[in-house]
């Protein structure tokens, strides 16, 4: 686990250094491609002329202050935001060049695609086991071997075989708030996603679990491309290849999070990093 | 004062404790004498029903014996038995409870997971609360007027369960209705968010949770309808039945209608009769309550 962990962490250093060398590397094709985002909840306009495109296998981190519609973002990727009665939107968001909001795209289809991990770990009252198997199952595998081995592979990426292979069947609820919210990540990865949006996954944790987290962030990001909205400015820094900021509804401004941290464009930017507000 | 003015951070005092000492006495016993006169309260409450149970249970144990259970009714006291209530009040459960459940939380996960949150809804919601407090004769007439005459379903075990269950429905839809908002809605994100359909969600996550709390209503509301004689007097439910009923056709008796119709007899015995009818009609609901309580107790999730 330890030198999994520390592998990681070189990978991490050998990955960032190209960005800083002049030359950069090609850009990576574009997942989820925003163009003129607007959204409002009944006549609060909380999303105003978003574009943001986002690419494969990066992390690409939100922040902004409380209140700038980073979730309320995120939440229109997977079209989660429609829960909330009196929410319209107009513009368009592609994912993989599909416009999301056309009217025959089915959401069911999209979030099978767009896995999510939410602020607060909020696994079912059910078995471990049972929480990883539901995404699987309600596609319609009921082969037990098949969800053996998703449940294993899943709980493996999440890195949380270890810690709980020997009570599968003991409710979720009697994990850690760390734990709990690596099985969510697992259940997440269960339904085989291609991307995963995050929404302050690591702001109800401890330290040290947050610390798990994002060495998970950094291994997921081979396989899958992450979106992950933080209040934590060293968070982005550590973790994220890609860094929006977002006030009021606008993105401020969108770079390399190198860029974004060390030599910001726009000044209200550097202003939230350094701490002037926020 | 000047002092604390000048310096940020420091709060000016409001609270001074010389006064609020002064006053505490009188605050204890302030609260001393609300104490006990709610514990009265409750025991005038107690009391009543300690003698009710006293009166019932001295008056009709006597008549409580094996022949009770196998005598139909009789115009002699001492062969009076419950069988044929009994045996309809079963019957009549047989129809209210899966047809009121199944409207009832048919309607509840309608109005909790489907319907939009506007103003023709709302009134919807608020309104079926306010019918749980319509009298129950209310209900009985309503009942003669459709189910018995015009579906022509006469006084038979159906017309009177489809009556019970329209009038326990607005109870067990509002217990739905709680138990299904009490599962968190974060739950159901999670669901929907890797893709399950409104339905797959509803079956898989919110019923599981909310069963427990929707079954504790619904028992309950199903022990009101066996204790309820007004529909039943108002549709004519008759008293002096010598058969079982064979179908949900045909025409049948009821606990509280045999209950009612003994204690309304002169002679001294069918008072006894009817407390021991009493005490097996408190029985049965006795029962049906602590299969709530155990239900409630055993399968309720924490979060
Ligand atoms: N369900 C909602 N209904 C109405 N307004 C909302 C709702 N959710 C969020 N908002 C508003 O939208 C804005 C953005 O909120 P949110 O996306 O949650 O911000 P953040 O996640 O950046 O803290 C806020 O002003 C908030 O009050
Ligand atoms: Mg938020």
């Amino acid at each position: 686990m330890v030198q999994l962990m520390n592998r990681t962490e070189n990978e991490t250093q050998a990955a960032v250094s190209p960005l800083e060398a002049p030359v950069r590397e090609a850009a990576k094709p574009v997942v989820y491609d925003t163009k003129q985002l607007n959204l409002w909840y009944g006549s609060h306009h909380a999303l105003k002329n978003i574009d943001l495109p986002i690419r494969e296998n990066e992390v690409t981190a939100i922040i902004g202050p409380s209140g700038c519609g980073k979730s309320t973002y995120i939440k229109t990727l997977n079209r989660m935001v429609e829960l909330v009665d009196g929410v319209r939107t107009s513009g368009e968001i592609l994912y993989r060049g599909r416009n999301i909001f056309e009217a025959k795209y089915s959401v069911e289809e999209l979030r099978t695609r767009v896995g999510m991990v939410f602020q607060k770990p909020n696994p079912f009252p059910k078995s471990i086991y049972d929480n990883i198997a539901y995404g699987p199952r309600i596609h319609g595998i009921k082969n037990k071997k098949v969800l053996d081995e998703i449940v294993e592979q899943s709980l493996r990426g999440a890195a949380i075989w270890d810690e709980v292979k020997d009570r599968l069947n003991t409710n979720a609820y009697s994990l850690s708030g760390g734990q709990q919210q690596r099985i969510c990540i697992a259940r997440a990865l269960a339904i085989e996603p291609d991307v995963i949006l995050m929404d302050e996954p690591t702001s109800a944790l401890d330290p040290i679990s947050t610390l798990k987290v994002e060495e998970l962030v950094q291994e997921l990001k081979e396989n899958y491309s992450i979106i992950i909205v933080t209040h934590n400015m060293q968070q982005a820094a550590r973790i994220s290849d890609k860094t929006a900021f977002f006030l009021n509804g606008e993105v401020i401004e969108f770079d390399d999070t190198d860029k974004i941290f060390q030599n910001p464009a726009d000044q209200r930017t550097e202003d939230y990093i350094s701490g002037r507000f926020g | 004062m000047r002092i604390t003015e000048q310096q940020p951070g420091a709060n000016k005092r409001f609270i001074d404790p010389a006064s609020v000492s002064k006053r505490m006495d009188g605050r204890k016993i302030t609260n001393t004498v609300f104490k006990t006169l709610f514990f009265m309260a409750t025991l005038v409450a107690l009391l009543v029903l300690g003698i009710l149970f006293y009166r019932i249970l001295s008056q009709g144990l006597g008549f409580l014996s094996l022949d009770f259970f196998q005598n139909f009714a009789s115009r002699f006291p001492e062969k009076a038995g419950i069988k044929a209530a009994l045996v309809g009040s079963l019957w009549l459960m047989a129809v209210v409870a899966p047809v009121s459940m199944f409207l009832g939380i048919g309607t509840a996960i309608y109005l909790e997971e489907y319907a939009k949150k506007n103003r023709v809804n709302d009134f919807i919601r608020m309104n079926i609360s306010n019918l749980a407090g319509v009298p129950s004769v209310v209900f009985g007439l309503l009942g003669l007027t459709i189910f018995v005459r015009a579906l022509a379903l006469g006084n038979s075990i159906l017309a009177a369960g489809f009556t019970m269950s329209l009038l326990i429905l607005p109870v067990i839809i509002v217990a739905a209705q709680e138990a299904i908002r009490a599962v968190p809605q974060h739950v159901r994100e999670a669901s929907y968010g890797m893709g399950a359909t409104k339905w797959q969600t509803i079956v898989r996550v919110v019923l599981p949770s909310a069963i427990p709390g929707i079954l504790t209503g619904s028992i309950l509301a199903l022990s009101r309808a066996i204790g309820e004689t007004a529909p039943l007097i108002v549709i004519g439910v008759p008293v002096i039945i010598q058969f079982l009923p064979s179908g949900v056709m045909d025409t049948f008796t009821a606990l509280p209608m045999q209950i009612y119709d003994w204690a309304k007899r002169p002679q001294a015995d069918f008072q006894q009769v009817a407390s021991a009818g009493i005490i097996v009609l408190m029985a049965f609901l006795l029962l049906m309550n602590s299969i709530a309580v155990l239900i409630r107790n055993k399968f309720q999730k924490r979060y």
